[in-house]
């Protein structure tokens, strides 16, 4: 008999428990992940297992569980780049969708620029090459790096032999 | 006139007209950075070109050196780590599995059966998980009871040196430390036991 009685006794102060739980835990708890915050992590992350496919686009179960892990490690407050390098760290650095700018991987980000830069080149002498051609007409007349004989005054009489040959000379 | 001529072809230098040497040292110099530039990238192409034709280890080939940290309770007795030359006279057993991974479900009760079936015979079976999530990882070796030593390809390094291009596969390792040969998909229990007694006659 007397049991029940404490039980009830008891019963007010779990409720304040409960209560206090309810209020409290939501203050202090994260904001819920969501499918959009472990995406942005996972569009620049590639799963060596399909690859050319984004992770947060690739349907195999591989992929889904590393969303899983990004999503347990955003609850816990890891910030988007201690996630990818935690990937990196665990499945090596070609899981990000662009080579880090370090060591041996400066040259997939320097060689296409230096080839531009050599094609422009190229270009800009085989522009100066058809220029100075009989009969060719000035591709760009305002280009003037190239445009030398045209830009400049004529030739003194005793230059104009030396020249004509260095110019035959050129274009053979 | 020599300077604009010097500017128009990037070539020549004219400070000297009559002769005819200077042309020469200056354009052999461009031509030169032209070809290195060339022979650089050929190069370049060459390497690329046979790195990725570089196949897995076997028929004898020496087995590559890696070092696996285990996982928490699948250690290699005390050690936490181990590298493939501390197993140096050990039949080795390298099996590459994922836990996301169907077919390595068929195989995962074989491997720790004849794991414990020669284990005291000098032969050591040895689980990497590829790319995959330590606690799914985790789950699985509690799911198919393995005792074996495991522990993930940090980095995808080893699964790197072994060429492998999937899951589930299967190294086999003779006591000098070279690759007798591989097994791609599940490996089946004959080829399992055939290929460890021939390692162990050894």
């Amino acid at each position: 008999m007397g049991k029940p009685r404490r039980d009830m006794a008891l019963f007010p102060l779990f409720v304040l428990l409960v209560a206090g739980i309810l209020f409290v835990m939501p203050a202090g708890a994260q904001e819920p992940v969501s499918d959009d915050d472990v995406n942005r992590v996972a569009k620049d992350l590639f799963c060596p297992v399909c690859e050319n496919t984004p992770l947060d686009t690739c349907p195999t179960a591989a992929c889904q569980d590393w969303r899983d892990e990004i999503r347990t490690q955003l609850a816990v407050g890891k910030t988007d780049a201690e996630i990818q390098q935690y990937f990196v760290d665990r499945y090596g650095p070609r899981v990000l969708s662009a080579p880090p700018r370090e060591g041996f991987n400066w040259l997939v980000w320097l060689l296409p620029v230096a080839l531009a830069i050599a094609g422009i080149a190229f270009f800009a002498r085989y522009l100066g090459g058809l220029r100075g051609k009989p009969g060719a007409e000035p591709a760009d007349p305002t280009f003037t790096v190239t445009q030398g004989s045209a830009q400049a005054p004529p030739p003194a009489a005793g230059e104009d032999d030396y020249v004509s040959r260095i110019e035959k000379e050129l274009r053979e | 006139m020599n300077e604009s001529i010097s500017t128009s072809t990037g070539e020549m230098d004219t400070s000297m007209p009559g002769t005819t040497a200077p042309q020469k040292k200056s354009f052999s110099l461009s031509k030169a950075l032209i070809w290195l530039g060339v022979a650089a990238l050929l190069a370049l192409l060459a390497w690329g070109l046979l790195k990725a034709g570089e196949t897995r280890p076997e028929g004898g080939a020496s087995a590559p050196e890696f070092t696996v940290q285990f996982f928490d309770g699948y250690e290699w007795g005390e050690k936490e780590a181990s590298s493939l030359s501390d197993f140096r006279g050990n039949v080795v057993v390298l099996n590459f599995w994922a836990s996301w991974c169907v077919e390595c479900r068929i195989e995962a009760e074989l491997l720790e059966q004849t794991w414990r079936r020669y284990r005291d015979q000098g032969v050591v079976f040895l689980g990497v998980a590829y790319v995959d999530a330590e606690a799914k990882s985790l789950a699985y070796l509690n799911e198919y009871n393995i005792t074996y030593p495991n522990g993930p390809d940090l980095g995808s390094s080893i699964s790197g040196a072994y060429k492998i291009t999937g899951v589930p596969e299967t190294f086999f390792i003779g006591k000098d430390g070279t690759v007798s040969r591989y097994v791609l998909g599940p490996v089946n229990a004959n080829v399992l036991t055939a290929e460890i007694e021939t390692l162990l006659a050894q």
